[in-house]
């Protein structure tokens, strides 16, 4: 029983802003320095190994895509447990997550697509096909950028979370839809090769470099999601504050 | 038809904007915010729970 109380008070500690800004404050040039390497690592892997019998050097253009598209799909996902945090927790700092996420997503999906169209061309022969994977992947594009006019239509945070966070979990519909639309539907696009039960099918010389840059990926996402917060923590503020000043300044004007 | 290089030359550019891109924008938002509130902070405006709060960061 103890114990319970506890772990409840210390989640809710990690989970008050002015906690997480401190906490942030500390993690983020960590992050940072830890992306970097990974990217270093990464960039360095992508350019040394040697190039596929079929794609030629245009399987190092994989060594972006598919981290992009993964992270796509994660920061939905990020978002879709944010958007639960808002309307279950009712958290504040859910609501910042979910807003913050939303640009950086808009952006991996941007990558994935344009990426994927400058492989396209050489490879398939065209920059676009309206297949079921490259479909999906454009709607959430258009999700993304439906969310971010949403978030700045609205001025209070506090009505436009709840709004928010539905529209979130409605569109949620579509990462397994992505996911799995290269196995419903015959698509141009391949299907799985790395995620899959049965192990990878990709050689270890394009495997290597892709697990590397999908890692540094993923931590740049995070390094720029906890920077994206806190500084929405702070424009919260600055907003509540000038709040305050202008009632407290009305306060005065109207005392003898 | 273009070479396969140049394919892979506007890729990993595309990408390496599109992620500077992100990154200034959230020095430069970040700069920003902490200037206005380092202005608010030096006109007397403070949090009400700032003076309460025993916890670090802004």
């Amino acid at each position: 029983m103890s114990e319970n109380s506890l772990a409840i008070r210390k989640f809710s500690d990690l989970a008050n802003p002015t906690r997480f800004l401190a906490l942030a404050a500390r993690a983020l040039p960590w992050l940072a320095a830890l992306t970097a390497l990974f990217f270093a690592a990464g960039l360095w892997l992508s350019f040394t190994t040697e190039g596929d019998y079929q794609q030629g050097e245009t399987v190092r253009i994989m060594y972006v895509h598919v981290p992009s598209a993964w992270l796509s799909m994660m920061c939905y996902t990020v978002m879709a447990i944010s958007a639960l945090g808002t309307l279950v927790w009712r958290h504040p700092l859910a609501d910042v997550s979910a807003k913050a996420a939303a640009p950086i997503g808009a952006c991996f999906t941007f990558l994935a697509l344009v990426t994927g169209s400058l492989w396209g061309k050489p490879m398939w022969g065209t920059w676009w096909v309206w297949d079921a994977r490259l479909t999906s992947v454009f709607v959430l594009f258009l999700m993304y950028l439906g969310l971010i006019a949403l978030n700045r239509a609205m001025d209070d945070p506090s009505r436009s979370a709840r709004v928010s966070a539905v529209l979130v979990l409605v569109g949620f519909v579509n990462i397994p839809i992505i996911k799995f639309s290269v196995d419903w539907w015959n698509t141009l696009h391949q299907p799985a090769s790395v995620i899959r039960l049965d192990g990878p099918t990709i050689d270890p010389e394009f495997l290597r470099p892709l697990i590397v840059m999908a890692i540094a990926f993923t931590l740049l996402f995070f390094t720029l999601h906890i920077g994206a917060m806190r500084n929405e923590i702070w424009r919260r503020r600055v907003a509540s504050l000038r709040r305050q000043a202008a009632r407290n300044a009305g306060r005065e004007q109207l005392a003898p | 038809m273009m070479s396969h290089a140049t394919y892979v030359i506007a890729c990993y550019a595309v990408s390496a904007a599109t992620v500077a891109g992100l990154i200034f924008w959230v020095l430069t938002d970040g700069r920003a915010r902490k200037r206005e509130l380092e202005q608010l902070e030096a006109a007397g405006i403070r949090r009400r729970s700032a003076e309460a709060s025993t916890g670090g960061g802004r």
